[in-house]
């Protein structure tokens, strides 16, 4: 099925306050293209956690969303510094996040795991040093 | 439950007032945002001891409605304005979490069902 770019997005390293600016944008789109809330809540969810990640966790990277007639496609890319154990990263709970992180309601070890939970298909690319990619895809039923 | 059934037990100071007729279906009490996103199904109402402006944005992707801080805690001004701009209904309860979360169950809301880790 062919894909149709919906959204591109910067994301910045560190920038909190704008934290979930790209989700809200995608989870507007979405609905704007009449698909169902429970599937438009779990991209969003997914974006969300992915967004935060890109500012807790990268270099800085970006938010690419695409649809075709049955699917919604998101992929990441940052700049790195790459996910050092990826079967641990999958562990509820397991977390790398700072302090000051916690304290604002995230890196509580669930962000990859709820990921995973509301995706159809999951793929992630990342080794220590270089950056991360990711793709989601969601079925539109 | 309505809105204003909880306004009244919780004795609620409205920071975005909402919609005394919004009907309150399930709700849940977490700090933790991923928490709060990985359970996700079906709630309307958040209560919640963190105030930074990510709380409106958790709420805003699962359609939560309504945010109640407790223990007395004002959120920041930015909070504030993200909820206006979102549609997000916000509140201040003066009692702590577990005590808000007990008095409305005792009321007949009930918590969210608990989705399964893949």
């Amino acid at each position: 099925m062919e894909e149709h770019a919906i959204l591109e997005k910067e994301i910045d390293k560190g920038d909190f306050s704008r934290g979930g600016e790209a989700s809200s944008e995608l989870k507007a789109l979405l609905r704007k293209l009449g698909i169902n809330n429970t599937i438009i809540r779990r991209a969003a969810i997914v974006t969300y956690e992915l967004e935060m990640n890109i500012i807790i966790h990268s270099e800085g990277g970006n938010i690419k969303a695409a649809v075709s007639s049955d699917e919604i496609f998101i992929y990441i890319d940052d700049e790195g510094p790459g996910i050092e154990d990826l079967e641990k990263a999958f562990q509820p709970g397991y977390s790398t996040a700072s302090d000051e992180v916690r304290e604002m309601g995230f890196g509580a070890g669930m962000g990859l795991v709820n990921v995973k939970n509301y995706s159809d298909q999951l793929e992630i690319d990342t080794a220590p040093g270089e950056g991360t990619s990711i793709k989601v895809v969601i079925a539109i039923k | 439950m309505k809105l204003a059934d909880i306004r009244d037990i919780l004795q609620l100071q409205p920071l975005v007032a909402g919609d005394d007729e919004l009907e309150i279906k399930k709700a849940c009490g977490a700090d933790l945002m991923s928490d709060v996103l990985a359970f996700s199904q079906e709630k309307s109402l958040l209560l919640t001891g963190l105030t930074n402006p990510q709380v409106v944005r958790t709420a805003e992707m699962i359609d939560i409605k309504v945010i109640i801080f407790v223990r007395g805690k004002k959120p920041p001004v930015e909070t504030i304005e993200l909820a206006r701009t979102s549609g997000i209904y916000l509140y201040m309860a003066k009692k702590p979490l577990f005590e808000c979360c007990g008095m409305l169950y005792e009321k007949g809301l009930k918590p969210e069902k608990i989705n399964k880790i893949k």
